[in-house]
């Protein structure tokens, strides 16, 4: 069931009537059978891989943390009699015991996962053969890659300790199944989420009418936005359009992305906002960025921190590295410290390509990501000593081509996910550096796109305005806290109109092929 | 305080519903000076009632049965539910939602349709639903109409929208606001007729040129879900005392196989119905595809359909025992006054294709 259809809307309206009439102690329950009524519309014959991760997800935490329990117990009953090495001997046993059951459920669960983006999907975009597993055509399980990583994490962090394990199987289903999150993340972290996911929450009208504004939001980035560029971005991947083109065609597709992504986004968050239910935010204005690490800290921010928490640093900070590092650094001096560093980025970016999917484009995109921020990094000692000499760089001009640089840049990295060929990617890269065809901006192909002079307005108004309301968010206040000092009058009109323009300006119903949310096929 | 939140709440709800429910209104297509036959099955309702004869099926009929005729020569009162490319469910149940409103001595159904079994039969998916919708938006909200746009439904439709755009067509027409002129103010609120009694008229000749290529079928069996709704039909028509008669218009395209003849030869043996095949009859009728076409022979014109009429106006009169109601004080006013209509629609039309002519 897609955010954007009607089934949805009905789906939630009845929800919300459900959730806030009964009983405030079942809640949790009422969205436990919601997420897996959601899931079900997926298909039935995915339900099995979410049950799989959701049980093993649970006994092993149970496992675990039952384990780190009783030792606890046992060294504090037995104190006085353990010496610290028997107390330390005692720990690792029971760590090596955890960590066999741990290793287990993350390889199977993983495993699932990585066969699943291998296999399952369409197989034009599989590295393995069509013939072979033309069988297995029920393609990728809906969310797999998110419930994953959100159960995982979860895992992870019982391991280590950092969370506690929940004795109710159902908590757990309904952690790992929630299902806004389904679609295309946020991936929440356990110790994040599971207060306000489980807490009783009495109806809050303004919490209500401040997830529904978001949620309108989301389906104006998305339908307005999104889905009426994405006709045009369809026709410049065709192989004719090189140099300017290709451009147009970065340009385009970062406004798409962002449309539907965080458009989805919206939705989602405002979704559990209207249930009470508060999730990470996944974007801080990210095209406001100025140099590259501060972008992937604003964009798909709960898939970096969890790269981040439980790849980047495990690796960088475990003992074959640290050994590494003081090898490296005898011969290499600084520079073979951060070694790791390298390591780490790298198989954090190699996993983040992977996630997005199991082919070469992506693998080079996550590789291309590495390079410019390992590169923007070793030079970090430079451009401080830059902007200490030059007064002129840290005005607000100098900040606005910073931020423009950004952009143009992640476009151009960013165009990578749409070229299955990666030679082709390359190719066209490459024509930005030689052909300087600028006439496509006014000879007509623009109109040759897929979008007439009125989408085009719709598109720029429609640009505008989610630039405007980015703007004037860059205090951290949120624009509907802005919009609620403005007289209600005024603010229902506004609201209105933005509904208006949902339904008539959408890119939705027959005849529209709209694209299901990009990150949903993650 | 809380009165008056409630109170704001509301007339918000209301007073948003109330636009949105205008601007619905306004993107619907009104089909007066373009497509008149996406306006016809909704002015049924004004006319419902007192008719002994009612014909459902496509162009067909709408376009080939004259009810004025019918009323001038044997004082048949009679109504055509046709629609463009209606398809045998939707029939069935305009058939259905025809019995709420009275009860006809003769229900006439012309078998063209047994050809299309399932709503994906034929041309893109996006035309076909456009087909769907001249049928469905027209029908007044009942079961029938619900269990129709199920049975309708191309499989594009059930993935996105489902049932809800038949619901709030908004959702189906949004993208129309660039379309619309001043005829969706002008027809916002009221429409004009299209036709008269269910009959549009056309008063242009265009004869018949070549022979229509036969072209031979792979199959020529009907499909098992065209049989289950005429077998509905039979039994819908039974169980209101009325009796079924089956026709083929005289039209020369689509070719009417003698194979598919055959099968309803022996469908109306089997059942005991009537059926009528009118390309059998063409010498009878007087129908000279000269003059009695506006589309060489796909559709006839004003002028054939009066022939048409008049032939089967004398089976339903003196074969099938229709009454003549021409002295009936009750119907005479109405009739006379649909008369008026027609002959001036005539007279307007020829005179405009006389100045397209001239």
């Amino acid at each position: 069931m897609s955010f954007t259809s009607i089934n949805f809307l009905v789906f939630f309206g009845i929800l919300i009537i459900l959730y806030y009439a009964l009983p405030k102690k079942i809640q949790w329950i009422v969205l436990l059978v919601a997420s897996y009524a959601f899931y079900l519309f997926a298909g039935l014959k995915y339900l099995g891989f979410i049950l799989f991760t959701t049980i093993t997800t649970y006994l092993v935490t149970r496992y675990m943390d039952g384990r780190i329990k009783a030792q606890n117990e046992y060294l504090k009953e037995h104190k006085a009699e353990l010496s610290k090495e028997d107390k330390k001997a005692y720990k690792k046993q029971v760590k090596s015991r955890n960590r066999l059951w741990f290793i287990l459920t993350i390889v199977v669960n993983f495993g699932i996962l990585f066969f699943c983006k291998a296999c399952l999907v369409d197989p034009l975009h599989s590295m393995t053969d069509s013939g072979v597993i033309s069988f297995l055509s029920v393609g990728l399980p809906f969310g797999i890659s998110f419930y994953m990583f959100q159960s995982m994490g979860y895992v992870i962090d019982v391991y280590r300790g950092k969370a506690e394990a929940e004795n109710n199987f159902f908590k757990v289903a309904l952690f790992v199944s929630f299902f806004p999150q389904l679609v295309q993340g946020p991936i929440s972290k356990w110790e994040q989420l599971k207060e306000s996911l489980f807490a009783p929450h009495p109806f809050d009208r303004r919490q209500v009418a401040f997830g529904l504004q978001r949620m309108l939001w989301g389906f104006f980035k998305k339908l307005v936005i999104a889905d009426r560029i994405a006709v045009a971005i369809g026709t410049l991947k065709g192989t004719e359009y090189t140099g300017v083109s290709f451009f147009l065609l970065t340009v385009f597709y970062a406004v798409q992305i962002y449309g539907d992504f965080t458009g989805g986004i919206d939705i989602a968050i405002g979704v559990g906002e209207t249930l009470g239910v508060i999730m990470p935010e996944n974007f801080i204005r990210p095209y406001f960025s100025k140099n590259i690490a501060e972008y992937w800290r604003r964009w798909h921010i709960s898939l970096n921190e969890w790269m981040k928490s439980y790849i980047f640093y495990p690796i960088t900070v475990s003992g074959p590295m640290l050994k590494l590092a003081l090898k490296t650094r005898k011969s290499l001096g600084k520079f073979g410290m951060r070694i790791p560093v390298y390591i780490g980025s790298l198989l954090t970016w190699l996993g983040t390509g992977v996630w997005h999917g199991f082919n070469l484009h992506f693998i080079v995109w996550g590789l291309m990501n590495c390079f410019v921020i390992v590169i923007s990094e070793e030079l970090n000692p430079l451009y401080e000593k830059f902007h200490q000499k030059y007064s002129w760089s840290n005005t607000r001009g100098y900040n606005v081509f910073q931020i423009l640089r950004m952009f143009v840049l992640m476009n151009l990295i960013r165009a990578s996910d749409l070229f299955n060929d990666v030679g082709d990617y390359f190719r066209r890269m490459g024509s930005l550096a030689w052909q300087f065809n600028f006439h496509v901006l006014w000879d007509g192909t623009l109109m040759n796109l897929g979008l007439n002079a009125v989408d085009y307005v719709i598109l720029i108004a429609g640009i505008v305005l989610m630039f405007l309301v980015s703007f004037f968010s860059r205090d951290d206040v949120s624009f509907r806290v802005k919009l609620q000092k403005i007289p209600w009058m005024v603010r229902y009109l506004l609201i209105f109109l933005l509904l208006l323009a949902v339904i008539l300006f959408g890119s939705y119903g027959i005849g529209y092929d709209a694209s299901n949310f990009i990150y949903n096929q993650f | 305080m809380k009165k008056k939140l409630i109170g704001i709440i509301l007339i918000t709800v209301i007073v948003a519903a109330g636009l949105l429910w205008l601007v619905q209104g306004l993107l619907m297509p009104k089909f007066m000076s373009e497509i008149p036959e996406g306006a016809m099955i909704q002015e049924y309702y004004e006319n419902a009632g007192g008719n002994d004869v009612i014909f459902i099926s496509d162009c067909e009929v709408y376009e080939n049965f004259s009810p004025i005729t019918l009323w001038e020569d044997y004082g048949i009162t009679s109504y055509i539910r046709g629609s463009a490319q209606q398809l045998i469910w939707q029939s069935y149940y305009l058939m259905e939602e025809t019995f709420r409103y009275e009860t006809p001595k003769i229900m006439v159904f012309n078998v063209l349709e047994m050809k299309y079994d399932t709503p994906q039969s034929t041309g893109a998916s996006s035309q076909r639903e456009a087909y769907n919708r001249m049928t469905l938006d027209g029908m007044k909200w009942s079961s029938s109409k619900v269990s129709s746009i199920y049975a309708s439904m191309t499989q594009e439709e059930r993935e996105k929208d489902g049932i809800w755009s038949y619901l709030f067509p908004i959702l189906r027409y949004h993208d129309r606001w660039s379309e619309i002129s001043g005829e969706d103010f002008r027809y916002l609120f009221q429409r004009d007729k299209v036709t008269d009694n269910g009959y549009l008229m056309q008063v242009k000749v265009n004869p018949v040129g070549d022979d229509y290529p036969v072209i031979p079928l792979v199959n020529y069996q009907f499909g098992e879900n065209s049989y289950y709704y005429l077998d509905k039909m039979v039994e819908l028509c039974k169980e209101h005392g009325t009796q079924l008669v089956l026709i083929k218009a005289p039209t020369l395209s689509p070719i009417w196989y003698d194979e598919w003849d055959q099968q309803m030869v022996d469908y109306a043996k089997e059942h005991d119905l009537l059926y009528i095949n009118f390309l059998d009859r063409i010498d009878e009728i007087g129908i000279d595809w000269n003059t009695d076409t506006y589309d060489q022979g796909l559709h006839l014109n004003v002028y054939g359909a009066e022939k048409l009429s008049r032939y089967f106006g004398r089976i339903l009169s003196e074969e099938l025992g229709v009454e003549d109601h021409r002295t009936d004080a009750r119907v005479v006013p109405r009739w006379t006054q649909k008369c008026e209509t027609y002959m001036n629609r005539k007279e307007t039309l020829e005179k405009e294709l006389q100045a397209v002519v001239e």
